[in-house]
Formats: C-alpha cells, sequence, structure tokens
C-alpha cells in the first residue's frame, strides 16, 4: 500500500475521530478568539498601534493555540494503546509522524481560517487586501509549528509534565518561525512584496524542509521501546 | 489469501521446517532492571503455546518483544525465518492481543476494522471488516461507537481486529484480564477454534483457561524461563502444582 | 545495554588520576589565561579595563557552543547504536554545557551594561547563546521527566539532534530580524575580530584553549560519575535478587 494513501488513511482516523467530537477545533478556536480579546484588553492599542501590533498577536494566538491540538492529538492515541497498534501494522513507521502531522496542519489551518477575520475585525486592521501573501507565509510558519510540534507531542505525552513541557520544547526550537513569521507579516501589512520579506520565507521553507524530514528520520527511534 | 501462502512457503526452507518463533537468547534490560534473561523458544507452526507466570516475570516484555514493538538487548528473533528488524513487511503475518483493545473509542465498530483492514492494505477492505465483525457475533452493533461495549465485547471486537489480516501467528498477552466467567469462556471457545490452523503465544495468570488451550507450557520468572514441557502436558493438578511453587519461591525472592 | 558484569565494571573502571590531571591542568591554564587578560594584554580603548570581561565571555561561549557539538554527535551515536555510554556522554556534555553557557550569557550581559549602558540587549550572538541556553535547560527537563532510563534517554538524544540543527536557524531569524535595529554604533562585537592587538589575541586563545581543556576534564569526570552511578544500580538491583530456585519435576531441567 502506498505512503500517500498509508498517510491519507491515517488522516482520515484523525478527522473521523475530530469531527464526532470537535473536541480539539473547539479549544483551539475559542482559546484563539480569547486570546485576542485579551490582547486587545491588555494593550488597548490605538488604530495605528493596532496595526503595529497584530503580527505578534497573531503569532503568539497561533502558536499557543497550536500546542493546545498538538497536545490533544496523541493524548487519544493513549487510550487503549492505540500508537502501539499503529506500530503493528505492516507500514513504514514514520509515516504515523506524516499522517499525525498532516491532521494537526489541517486543525492548525483550519483555525487559522477562522482566527483571521475575528482579530480583523476585533483589531480594526483591514487585512483582505493582503490576503494572499499573508496565507503563504501562515502556510509556511503552520507547517514548521506542526512539523516539530508533532515531534515533541510525541515525547510529551509520555511524561509526568505533558501539558508544560509541550510548550517549553516548543518556544525555543519553534522560535525561527515565531520570529520570521512576525517580521514577515508585519512587512506585508505594512505593504512590502513578498520579494522583501524573502529572507523569511527561505528560513521558513528551510525549517520546514529540515524538520518535516528529521521528523520522519527520527520517529520510529522515538517510538521504540 | 496471502498469509497463509505466507506460512507454507515458510516452512520449509531448505529442507528444514522453520518454526513460526525462534528466539535464541533474548536479554531485555530496562536501565538497572533485567526484564529478560537468556530466554530460548521455539514454536513450530501451528503449535499452541501458553506461557504461565507471576507479575514482574517479564511476560509482556516477552510478547512484545516477539511482536517487534520492543527491541531486545541482545539476542536473536526470528519469525517464520525472518528477522523482523530487517522486514517491516513481516508484521502482516502477526495478529496481536493485548489487555489494551487497541480500538479507537470515539470509532464505530465498523470503522474501526475498517480502517485496520485498510491499513493491512486488504483487497476488499469493507467486506473483510463486515464478514469479521459477523464472526465475533457483534453485527448488531457495528455502527455503534466502541466506547459503548462492554469489556467483553471489547475483547471480541479486539480479537476480530487481530484476525482481520488473516494472520499465522497469534500473539496475546493476558487476554483474560478484566473478563468475567462467561466472557473468558467465550473467548477460550473462539481461541480453540484458530488452534492447529495457526499459531498461538498466549500469555496468562488463569492456569485454567491456559490449560485448556496448550499444546506445550513454558513457566516464566524472573524473566528466564523456569520451566518447560516437552513431550504432552503433565494434568492440570500437576502443573497448577509447579506453578504455585513457583510463584512462592520467587516470591521469597523479591 | 551490557549484559555481563565485568563490562559492567569496565565502564565505570577506577582511575581518577587521568580526570584529576586534567582538571589541575585545566586550573592552571585558567589561571595563566586570565592572568594574562587581566595584566598581560593592553587597556581596550574604548571601554577601558572593563572590557576584560571578554576573555571571560568568549571562552565561554565557545565552550557553549562546542560542548552542544559534543551533545549532537553523542546524541547520533546513541541514535545509530543505542549504547549506553552515548547516553551519558551526551547527558555530560549536556550539564557542563548548560554551566558554561550561563557564564557566557552573564559575562555577556555584564560587558552590555559597561558597553551600552544596558544590562541585555538583542544582539544576534548573545541571542543566540540564549536561545541555546535555553534549549540546554530544556533538555535537563527532559532528561528529568522523560520516564525511565531508555525513553528518556531517547527523548533527550532527539532534542540533541534537533536542537544542534536548529541552531543555524536560530540565528538567521535572529540576524534578519535585527537587520532594522542597527547595534550601537559605538562598539560593535563584530569588531574585535579584525583589528585585534597581538597580545589580546594571544590572551584570548590561551583563555580558550584553557577553558577547553577544562571543559574535557569536566566532562569526564561527570560522565564517569553518571557510569558509576548506573554499574551501582545495577549491581544493587542484581544483589536484592537471588537467583531463581531450580527446580525439578521429573520432566525437563532449565535453570
Amino acid at each position: 500500500m502506498g505512503a500517500l494513501s498509508t498517510v491519507g488513511l491515517l488522516v482520515w482516523k484523525d478527522l473521523t475521530l475530530e469531527l464526532r467530537t470537535k473536541e480539539i477545533l473547539t479549544a483551539m478556536g475559542v482559546f484563539a478568539l480569547l486570546a485576542a480579546v485579551i490582547f486587545n484588553f491588555a494593550f488597548s492599542p490605538s488604530p495605528a498601534q493596532a496595526l503595529a501590533l497584530l503580527p505578534g498577536m497573531l503569532w503568539v494566538t497561533l502558536t499557543f493555540a497550536a500546542t493546545l491540538g498538538l497536545s490533544r492529538s496523541f493524548v487519544l492515541e493513549r487510550d487503549q494503546q492505540c500508537l502501539e497498534a499503529l506500530r503493528l501494522f505492516p507500514s513504514d513507521r514514520s509515516l504515523i509522524y506524516l499522517g499525525k502531522a498532516a491532521a494537526n496542519l489541517l486543525f492548525l489551518l483550519v483555525v487559522e481560517a477562522l482566527i483571521l477575520p475575528a482579530m480583523a475585525v476585533i483589531s480594526g486592521v483591514a487585512l483582505l487586501p493582503y490576503l494572499l501573501p499573508l496565507a503563504l507565509v501562515l502556510l509556511l510558519g503552520s507547517v514548521g509549528l506542526v512539523a516539530v510540534g508533532t515531534i515533541f507531542s510525541a515525547i510529551s505525552v509520555n511524561t509526568r509534565i505533558r501539558e508544560v513541557l509541550l510548550p517549553v520544547l516548543l518556544f525555543p526550537i519553534a522560535s525561527p518561525v515565531l520570529i520570521s513569521g512576525v517580521k514577515a507579516t508585519m512587512g506585508i501589512l505594512a505593504g512590502r512584496t513578498l520579494l522583501d520579506v524573502l529572507p523569511g520565507l527561505r528560513i521558513l521553507a528551510i525549517f520546514d524542509l529540515m524538520f518535516v524530514v528529521l521528523g520522519y528520520l527520527l520517529f520510529d527511534f522515538l517510538l521504540e521501546e | 489469501m496471502l498469509p497463509r501462502l505466507a506460512l507454507q512457503n515458510a516452512q520449509r526452507i531448505h529442507g528444514e521446517p522453520v518454526h513460526a518463533v525462534e528466539a535464541g537468547n533474548l536479554e531485555k534490560a530496562f536501565g538497572a532492571v533485567q526484564a529478560l534473561r537468556r530466554v530460548t523458544l521455539e514454536v513450530p507452526a501451528g503449535e499452541s503455546l501458553v506461557i504461565f507466570g507471576p507479575n514482574g516475570a517479564g511476560k509482556t516484555t516477552l510478547i512484545k518483544i516477539l511482536a517487534t514493538l520492543m527491541r531486545p538487548s541482545s539476542g536473536r528473533l526470528r519469525l517464520f525465518g525472518r528477522d523482523p528488524q530487517r522486514d517491516d513487511d513481516l508484521r502482516r503475518l502477526i495478529g496481536v492481543v493485548s489487555h489494551h483493545s487497541y480500538l479507537y473509542g470515539g470509532l464505530t465498530a465498523a470503522e474501526n476494522l475498517l480502517f485496520a483492514a485498510r491499513m493491512y492494505g486488504l483487497p476488499d477492505a469493507a467486506g473483510r471488516a463486515g464478514e469479521l465483525i459477523e464472526t465475533v457475533g457483534l453485527g448488531a452493533r457495528r455502527y455503534d461507537l466502541v466506547r459503548t461495549f462492554s469489556r467483553g465485547m471489547l475483547q471480541r471486537l479486539t480479537i476480530a481486529r487481530a484476525l482481520v489480516h488473516n494472520p499465522p501467528l497469534l500473539l496475546l498477552d493476558e487476554p483474560y484480564t478484566g473478563l468475567d466467567r462467561q466472557a473468558a469462556g467465550l473467548f477460550t471457545d473462539l481461541l480453540a477454534d484458530l488452534r492447529g490452523e495457526r499459531t498461538i503465544v498466549l500469555t496468562t495468570h488463569s492456569i485454567e483457561q491456559g490449560l485448556a488451550l496448550a499444546d506445550r507450557i513454558v513457566i516464566l520468572v524472573d524473566g528466564a524461563v523456569a520451566y518447560e514441557s516437552r513431550d504432552g502436558l503433565e494434568d492440570q493438578h500437576a502443573v497448577g502444582q509447579l506453578y504455585a511453587e513457583f510463584v512462592r519461591s520467587s516470591a521469597w525472592v523479591h | 545495554m551490557a549484559v555481563t558484569a565485568e563490562k559492567r565494571v569496565v565502564v565505570a573502571r577506577a582511575g581518577p588520576d587521568r580526570s584529576v590531571a586534567f582538571i589541575w591542568l585545566g586550573l592552571v591554564l585558567i589561571v595563566i589565561g586570565q592572568f594574562m587578560a587581566l595584566l598581560y594584554a593592553p587597556e581596550e580603548v574604548t571601554m577601558g579595563n572593563a572590557q576584560r570581561i571578554f576573555y571571560v565571555h568568549v571562552p565561554a561561549a565557545w565552550i557553549g557552543f562546542l560542548a552542544f557539538a559534543v551533545v549532537f554527535g553523542a546524541s547520533l551515536g546513541y541514535l545509530f547504536t543505542r549504547r549506553r555510554a552515548f547516553d551519558l556522554a551526551a547527558h555530560a556534555s549536556t550539564e557542563v554545557g548548560v554551566v558554561f553557557t550561563t557564564l557566557a550569557i552573564l559575562s555577556g550581559s555584564v560587558w552590555g551594561r559597561y558597553a551600552w549602558g544596558t544590562w541585555w540587549t538583542w544582539d544576534p550572538r548573545l541571542t543566540t547563546t540564549f536561545m541555546l541556553w535555553l534549549i540546554y535547560v530544556v533538555s535537563l527537563m527532559v532528561r528529568a521527566y522523560g520516564g525511565t532510563g531508555s525513553q528518556a534517554a531517547r527523548f533527550a538524544a532527539v532534542l540533541g539532534v534537533i536542537g544542534f540543527l536548529d541552531i543555524p536557524l536560530i540565528h538567521l531569524s535572529v540576524v534578519w530580524w535585527r537587520s532594522l535595529h542597527p547595534l550601537p554604533v559605538v562598539i560593535r562585537p563584530e569588531g574585535f575580530g579584525s583589528g585585534l592587538h597581538p597580545a589580546m589575541l594571544q590572551a584570548l586563545l590561551v583563555n580558550v584553549a584553557a577553558f577547553t581543556v577544562f571543559y574535557v576534564a569536566l566532562f569526564s569526570v561527570r560522565r564517569r560519575q553518571m557510569a558509576a552511578a548506573d554499574a551501582l544500580a545495577e549491581l544493587k538491583h542484581d544483589e536484592s535478587r537471588r537467583p531463581a530456585a531450580r527446580w525439578t519435576a521429573g520432566a525437563q531441567e532449565v535453570s
């Protein structure tokens, strides 16, 4: 059975589970919305300030929302040792990583699609004219967050302090995503072209490629006993 | 059906019978704790081997290693003559029943089996999944969420899932855990049907159920094979006494 | 995992002489290096004597990164061989590395205080060093909370590989991030690379060598300690278990 169909099947499984309960999407979505509101209370930005603050607020919100979703994704495998069951299938065990990461990415992208208009409205910043370049930056950044987040989720779910360990692992390692993502978003909202923010896009792309490959290579070793 | 063919082919290599399981001097250490010590087992195809042992004897560790879920610290393992560490495809020949159900509570019975059937790349996955659900008597509940199942029903579905790809080797780790007498009996009946045509390696506490299924028994104590029956089985009373004696003497050692 | 008793003892073999020699050598070199830093090297033009902390900051930072490279190598080793020796090396280097990196950050901060009047700037190199420090700390957390021996070892090894490969990306992104905020014109750390007075360079190199020797010494000592603790735990565990009693039942006897 092809690798693509295996990954597709794994994503189907996670999607079906999630669509029934909508636990993950609800948690991520509500959290992101609350964060946007709280930021506005905390900073009380004027319209000019709002534009400057939005990129940071957006990325911080998304990163925290991502950790919510990421930590759930392996918790639901723990219940009946389903992760063990996945390792029993004859397919390449590293495909489990790709399947999980793909599903996590899907959830994160859905939440982003919802939160972007919400933040635009709450902050009073017009995002629509910049939609396409923004979408690209968000996509690249999300892939990066999910690539390392899935690895760290598999690690932290097996520890005593799992809720704390995931963000603590994620933030330092994913800092290039945060840093480049924020700066690129700032550039785009200031009217710059994608060419101007190319250094940032390059960093995001290298990060994505490197850690998807690393995740794939290391996952089997990670799950071993 | 692919797995059956593989079994027949596996049985003769260079004119010698190939065992379903060949474990040589398996060792497993977790940090300072030695969970398995020089465990050697040979299980010919079609045999039903039952492994008894007190808690902490290493039964789960052994089954996990045989199931390729765990790497031994040292030692040799061959399944149907092949090395599972080099051969992902070998997992196609193994079906595992753990005391965890391996089932997703948020999916229906049908979805769980369909998922498994598709992951094994079976042609007509849906048909096969349906067939097995009927076989274990859960046809009426196929569209119910597994979350709603009783322990006995979970166990039946677990075995259905383990059989979906028709594996010639079945590994069962304490499958009787949490089953009441009736469910345990039903389970034994199910397994008894499979005896002979498949190789079964089963670990359990329960002497009664275990002996009902065993062609041979092994007693594992403190990670080592303390007793292995060779020609036929002693009667249940004698084995029961043997086992009790072991548990007593090993309990003293801890 | 070593199986026989003999092998375990070898890993924790007594023989402190070599490590102790290294420690003494390192200490002597550090004393010499610091003397050179304080007396031999000329006073720096702009900052005055406060600049001399540079002779602690740069070697410490260098060791911080060297130690992490060792963690990376040892993590790869563990990944490919699963031998405990690699895990111990990675663990020891993580512990020693975090100490040197802490020193690097603190000295960097003090230097910044005297050079630019603030305790912290987001200078790319200092920032990257700080991120390295965070990754070290997280590695120690993973080892502490990662569960039983081999599981924590595996997790830490994965983090060691990921963290090391991430550092260049972190640095690149910080550089890009800071490119809109040029460093204070007064003193640029980059300036020290070129135009360094020969005596300064000599003092610096001696200190770098001294710190490196000291790192090797601390690393060896720590690694031995861990190996010994390992061996002790195993011996203790074996002692509390007597070999399972032999059993004769008239059937096959297997011991």
